[in-house]
């Protein structure tokens, strides 16, 4: 990174709470346009927590409130003025497991977001899907049965069907709640090797409970701990000289 | 030991002679219910017998039902279930399944639930108190309206039912006469489609959302995620979803439609005339039972009216079949 | 993998379209609608009901037989003794072979009989009640006359399903462990099955045939040609009596003020129990 890309999603003192039970705790994190920032941490430390605030999923969870700001280019998400709609259109999502819409074709599920917005051109949603699916890896693989079930698929060309699903909306950042999570290796080191194609396009958010992939893909790494963000830093400086010792108590294997 | 291999795996040691008498013994009891189902279908059939022999298939599609001159075809009490039931069910699935989003989807818990409790009461209001208050209650507001055609103050609608009072009498209707009033009772074929669709509605609501709480909370989020409004989440993604088990849940209230007795009997007036109004009387297969059974002295007519019950009989198999066909059929494979 | 790179399309302009938005509002209206659509008939009938009918629920409603038709002061002592007696009947056939059938199917899976009784379970559960009725008819009617114990035999038979439906369901809940830990002290299965199985879903058990008693006290159908009714008090099964729907259906459809007001008391009677004893049943299945 000869010059520094400018800030495009600044969190700025997020808590998160589930009813009185405070998930998150007073978190400052930015993310700068096309990296690919890892959040990782023992489970319950809150990193999905904080990764689903940033595309307003807890909008959905009873009982759970943001507090706090989260600016998507310099805008408040949780402005009352913000529209989720249309602000979740701006972020994607990958999920832990694989979830295609089952009644749906490949084909349908890739352009499923750009139906809602009246997009109806053949001729377009065919590109669209092609350029998504291409962006995905899967096209090869897909393009002779675009028609058929989504869920005829393996696992892991579901998951990176999800991703196509994902890019087809041209989303400013990508969130990954460990995408690999339930998938096998060969699977799991074709979508890690997406990644870094992937940020020539957007900017990626991805929660992994695996450190191995963490430092194979990300730019930054963000430690969380019991809904603390510990440690925030290039994802070397991380894995080879923490600043805390809790960081380094857990990238070296100790505890997690 | 004598136990047979396909038994749980047992120790050896535990198992007993005591064992196999409880087993036999809980055996002889569950088939009861085997016994329950030949002995049906071996009485209706024994008692349909004289009229299955006597008329043939022609039961099923003669329309004449005379038991003066001991003639009987069940056509149009046959039409008369199918059009209440479909009718019904076509009016009642949309609102059940908005209900079912209602409480599933929309409504906060301290509401869902309460609203669940009245949806599932609703199911439990037994068929004679919906006669009943269908009787008392609608047949008359049906019956304020319907006057009206009769009133010289209204001399459009007078003049209309004059026309088709006409064309009634040479058995004939035409769409517009079809939905003028016959008579001013309120009762008729439209109050049972209508107190049909209310008793049937929480069967199928409670079936659809049972189904829709079990869409997987991330397909609701990926649609979410795609930038979706809650109806486009609903309607995209929920409802695919969810669309096999709420056909099975709209085929088995098909099934309560088509064997619904008393509400209809008490209120679609006995009739097997041709249906030349949709206010008309007429009759269902069931509401024929009901009425026609206990005064019907002859054995032909007793006959013909268990061919009636034998036919329904069937008929709740089919449907409870097609109901299971379909939800294995449409269910959406697993997700890997 | 190279194409991840090529240029994107513009960003698509952010911001809902107001048809879209339109669309969700009005989506969300309907279905509130809706929902009041669905739930207005309960309350319409029960308000009826409670302001027609409290009015008849005098100590002569509960301690006397209908009056002859045109005169005044009735009751429905005999509907009230002939639905109990006949529930109770029908209870002791719904809930052995019930419960025996959710044992049967829970506990011996891989008995070859299995399908078959759970197939026609799920078929006698949808067998229309009227069915039934002429069913026990010919069982019993053409040989000895209009009796108590026909009306209890077909409604006995549309309880069953119903049992065997939720006592299968519970006693599956009952964990593996639980019976492994039975076994292993020694026991053998049935006392296992028996002692320990069947107590640990017992509150699951009584919620199902508590909402089948429900379900088949309202049912008018089946007793139309079997019990048949009765002016009396009967309590012996081997003759007619009289049961709370059956007086329903003919108070209902009879031109007396009297029998209507009998009637719509009896229809309140009966559905403020069938509500309590289904509200008890969620409550009791709830707590478990």
């Amino acid at each position: 990174m000869t010059q520094t890309p400018p800030v495009i999603l600044s969190a700025q003192n997020v808590d998160i709470f589930y009813g009185d039970n405070r998930a998150v705790k007073n978190v400052s994190l930015d993310f700068r346009r096309g990296s690919v920032n890892a959040l990782i941490g023992p489970s319950g430390c809150g990193k999905t927590t904080f990764l689903r605030a940033i595309n307003r999923m807890h909008d959905f969870t009873p009982g759970a409130r943001v507090a706090g700001k989260i600016l998507l280019d310099g805008q408040d998400i949780y402005d009352p003025g913000v529209d989720p709609v249309s602000m979740r259109r701006r972020v994607g999502m990958v999920f832990q497991k694989p979830n295609p819409f089952p009644t749906m074709s490949v084909f349908d599920n890739v352009v499923a977001g750009l139906k809602l917005t009246g997009v109806r051109d053949k001729a377009q949603l065919m590109q669209v899907a092609e350029r998504s699916l291409k962006g995905a890896a899967l096209w090869e693989e897909v393009r002779e049965r675009l028609n058929t079930p989504a869920t005829g698929l393996s696992g892991g060309q579901q998951q990176r069907l999800c991703i196509a699903r994902a890019l087809a909306v041209d989303p400013e950042i990508l969130l990954m709640d460990e995408p690999t999570s339930a998938l096998d290796p060969a699977s799991t080191a074709k979508i890690e090797d997406l990644m870094s194609e992937l940020k020539k396009v957007t900017t990626i958010v991805i929660v992994t409970h695996n450190m191995h992939q963490a430092a194979r893909v990300s730019d930054t790494t963000s430690f969380f701990l019991v809904g603390d963000m510990v440690e925030h830093g290039v994802t070397d400086q991380i894995f080879t000289s923490p600043r805390d010792e809790r960081t380094e108590a857990y990238v070296s294997g100790r505890f997690g | 030991m004598s136990e047979p291999a396909r038994r749980d795996p047992t120790p050896a040691r535990l198992s007993s002679s005591s064992d196999r008498v409880f087993e036999i013994l809980i055996l002889m009891l569950a088939s009861i219910i085997v016994l329950v189902f030949l002995t049906s279908i071996y009485q209706l059939g024994k008692d349909s017998w004289p009229a299955l022999t006597h008329f043939g298939l022609a039961f099923f599609t003669q329309r004449t039902w005379n038991p003066v001159n001991n003639t009987f075809g069940a056509s149009s009490m046959i039409a008369g279930t199918l059009i209440t039931s479909l009718v019904a069910l076509l009016i009642s699935v949309p609102l059940a399944v908005a209900s079912a989003l209602f409480v599933a989807e929309y409504a906060p818990k301290w509401l869902a639930n309460p609203v669940g409790y009245l949806i599932e009461l609703l199911a439990a209001v037994p068929s004679v108190v919906y006669g009943l208050w269908a009787l008392f209650v609608i047949a008359p507001v049906l019956g304020r309206w319907q006057i009206t055609f009769f009133n010289p103050e209204f001399p459009d609608r007078l003049a209309l039912y004059t026309k088709c009072a006409g064309l009634w009498a040479d058995n004939k209707t035409t769409l517009q006469c079809f939905f003028v009033p016959s008579s001013g009772a309120g009762r008729g074929l439209a109050l049972a489609i209508i107190i049909l669709t209310v008793m049937i509605l929480p069967y199928t609501a409670s079936v659809a959302r049972d189904v829709i709480r079990l869409v997987p909370a991330d397909q609701r989020e990926a649609m979410y995620a795609l930038g979706a409004t809650k109806w486009e989440v609903i309607s995209r993604a929920i409802l695919p979803y969810a669309r096999a088990g709420i056909l099975g849940g709209v085929i088995l209230a098909l099934g309560r439609a088509l064997g619904e007795t008393l509400a209809v009997a008490m209120v679609i007036g006995d009739s097997q005339d041709v249906l030349r109004s949709i206010w008309g009387n007429a009759s269902t297969m069931a509401s024929v039972i009901a009425n026609q059974f206990g005064d019907a002295r002859e054995l032909l007519h007793r006959s013909s009216v268990v061919t009636l019950g034998l036919t329904l009989f069937f008929l709740s198999v089919l449907v409870n079949y097609v109901a299971r066909l379909i939800i294995a059929r449409l269910t959406p494979r697993g997700i890997q | 993998m190279t194409s991840a790179a090529t240029p994107t399309t513009a960003r698509a302009p952010a911001g809902l379209s107001p048809a879209r938005r339109f669309q969700n509002t009005v989506m969300g209206g309907l279905i509130l609608l809706a929902t009041l659509i669905v739930v207005a008939p309960l309350i319409l009938i029960f308000f009826y009901l409670l302001k027609e009918g409290i009015g008849a629920m005098n100590l002569n409603f509960f301690t006397r037989v209908p009056a002859p038709e045109g005169e005044t002061g009735g009751g429905l002592l005999n509907a009230i003794a002939g639905s109990v007696e006949m529930l109770l009947m029908a209870s002791v056939i719904g809930v052995l072979v019930g419960v025996a059938g959710g044992i049967f199917l829970s506990e011996y899976p891989r008995h070859p009989l299995m399908p078959t009784i759970r197939m026609l379970s799920d078929v006698l559960a949808g067998i229309p009640a009227i069915v039934m009725g002429l069913v026990a008819y010919g069982l019993i009617v053409l040989k000895f006359g209009f009796s108590g114990f026909a009306g209890a035999l077909a409604l006995g038979f549309l309880m069953i399903p119903i049992v065997v439906r939720t006592s299968e369901e519970v006693l599956k809940l009952v964990p593996l462990s639980v019976r492994e830990a039975g076994l292993a002290l020694g026991l053998p299965k049935w006392l296992v099955t028996l002692r320990i199985v069947l107590p640990a879903a017992a509150g699951g058990i009584i919620t199902g045939v508590m909402l089948a008693l429900a379900r088949v006290a309202g049912e008018a159908a089946p007793l139309l040609f079997t019990a048949f009714g009765n002016p009396g008090v009967n309590l012996d099964p081997r003759g007619p009596m009289s049961a709370l729907p059956l007086e329903i259906y003919r108070g209902a459809t009879s031109a007396y003020d009297e029998n209507q007001r009998l009637a719509k008391a009896g229809a309140l009677l009966l559905i403020t129990l069938i509500f309590v004893t289904s509200l008890l049943a969620r409550r009791f299945s709830r707590r478990r």
